[in-house]
């Protein structure tokens, strides 16, 4: 074992985390928002929203991550009206294409989370609630998003740590994140095994960390659980 | 415009419809071959995780745990970059010199099917614990030998119950070949990456490489659909 080696190689790694954190960060965020809009559409009364809702959900989780990345990161710089929007100076950078990506791509799989734990509250709270005389936004907001919330609070942590995974993506747009680093590492030193073995454990401990936070909001969450 | 660009994912002169499609069934043959190197590793790796010894659980565990966190596409390069570098050493520890590579489409099935196996472990192990205990043991009371209690007990029951769950693993698999492309693999994306280049038509490539991962994700789709209807034909559900 070789360990200055190792240190260093780990210690190069870690700088890539700040990046791989944003990354997973940022389209967490974005992705929620557009997951619960979706979800949103896809109870709505109209058939037409339901249908673009679905067919949303069906692009994005039908083809590959990296295809969606090359199209935004390749693709769009060959739409006129795009090149001359203000979205270029964002779209022209492999960044924010990356956010991009990442949030459309988790927001498809958050929606149907969403739309589970929705559909998993039961009717008759809701009916108990209508009698009660509740209506609306007081209805969703006292029976329905609490419950879905502790419903889908699971799934979405899963979700979650797919999406750090997924970031490593970003990595093959030029992105210097963990797995960036680790693949430039590789090309200087050709130790390929010591160095994505240690990128690996950094995935590895990330994904531990979000999942004690999960289940402790879990907990948080649970009824009567506060402590 | 409209004309040219259909004549460029055409199967024309200058048409790229055939090469696609070429790389298409190459995808298609890679996310095959992955999707039963997983289903090898998962049964394995479900046996592990269920077996008594301690020992045994443990390194199930272990496998399921790490190739579930780790990204895939540090699999791959792992594959990738150390398989030549492994096979290369035991090639002069044989006495051949020079440097041996694998071919990529051997490193990336593998690097694939080892992330699916993983997932794959979790699923026949639920499906497994989800068999009534009361049917092998009446299987046994029959006088049914492990083997055929195995074959016709619950190899059976345990696919049926895993089936759904592997509908979404293939689906995973299917989009993680595309992973492949950037070792050097002329899968679908890679074939759409080299089209792109020479005709500087990136928007028209990707957006066709997608489409044909969505029709072939649905196609598969559908047929899996239709195993697991005839599969639990004899029940309520």
């Amino acid at each position: 074992m070789d360990w200055p080696f190792l240190t260093r190689t780990a210690g190069e790694l870690l700088c890539g985390v700040p990046l791989t954190l944003r990354l997973a960060g940022t389209a967490l965020c974005i992705g929620f928002l557009l997951a619960a809009s979706i979800a949103a559409l896809a109870q709505s009364r109209h058939a037409p929203l339901r249908w673009s809702a679905r067919i949303y959900v069906g692009l994005f989780q039908g083809t590959p991550l990296l295809v969606q990345i090359f199209i935004i990161y390749y693709g769009f710089g060959q739409v006129e009206f795009l090149r001359a929007s203000i979205l270029w100076p964002f779209l022209a950078q492999a960044y924010w294409c990356a956010i991009l990506a990442l949030s459309l791509n988790t927001s498809a799989y958050g929606a149907e989370i969403i739309r589970g734990a929705i559909a998993a509250v039961p009717r008759n709270e809701v009916e108990a609630a209508r009698a009660m005389g509740m209506s609306g936004f007081l209805l969703q907001r006292r029976i329905i998003w609490p419950q879905a919330l502790r419903h889908g609070l699971a799934n979405y942590g899963n979700e979650a740590n797919l999406l750090l995974k997924a970031t490593s993506l970003a990595s093959v747009i030029t992105l210097m994140d963990v797995t960036g680093i680790a693949y430039r590492l590789v090309a200087k030193t050709y130790r390929s095994e010591e160095i994505f073995t240690i990128a690996g454990m950094i995935y590895l401990c990330l994904a531990f960390v979000i999942a004690v936070c999960v289940h402790m909001l879990e907990r948080y969450l649970r009824p009567g659980g506060r402590v | 415009m409209k004309a040219s660009s259909l004549a460029l994912v055409g199967f024309g002169v200058d048409g790229w419809g055939r090469l696609l499609l070429m790389a298409a069934g190459l995808t298609l043959a890679a996310a095959l071959c992955s999707f039963a190197i997983g289903a090898m590793l998962g049964t394995a790796g479900a046996v592990l995780k269920l077996s008594s010894v301690a020992t045994l659980r443990w390194i199930g565990t272990f496998y399921t745990t790490v190739f579930r966190g780790i990204p895939e596409i540090l699999v791959v390069y792992l594959f990738y970059f150390g398989g030549s570098l492994a096979l290369t050493h035991l090639m002069h520890l044989a006495g051949f010199p020079g440097f041996f590579s694998l071919p990529s489409f051997v490193i990336g099935v593998l690097a694939i099917g080892l992330v699916s196996g993983a997932y794959q472990t979790e699923t026949y192990r639920s499906a497994y614990l989800r068999l009534e205990r009361g049917q092998v043991e009446a299987g046994l009371a029959c006088g049914m030998g492990r083997v055929v209690l195995l074959w016709r007990i619950i190899a059976p029951q345990t696919l049926r119950f895993a089936l759904p769950a592997l509908g979404n693993i293939w689906q995973s698999v299917l989009k993680e070949t595309a992973l492949l492309s950037i070792i050097g693999l002329v899968e679908l994306l890679r074939q759409s990456t080299i089209a792109a280049g020479a005709t500087r038509q990136p928007l028209l490539f990707y957006g066709t490489a997608a489409c044909v991962y969505l029709v072939m994700g649905q196609v598969t789709g559908i047929g899996i659909r239709s195993v697991e209807r005839h599969l639990s034909r004899y029940r309520g559900r």
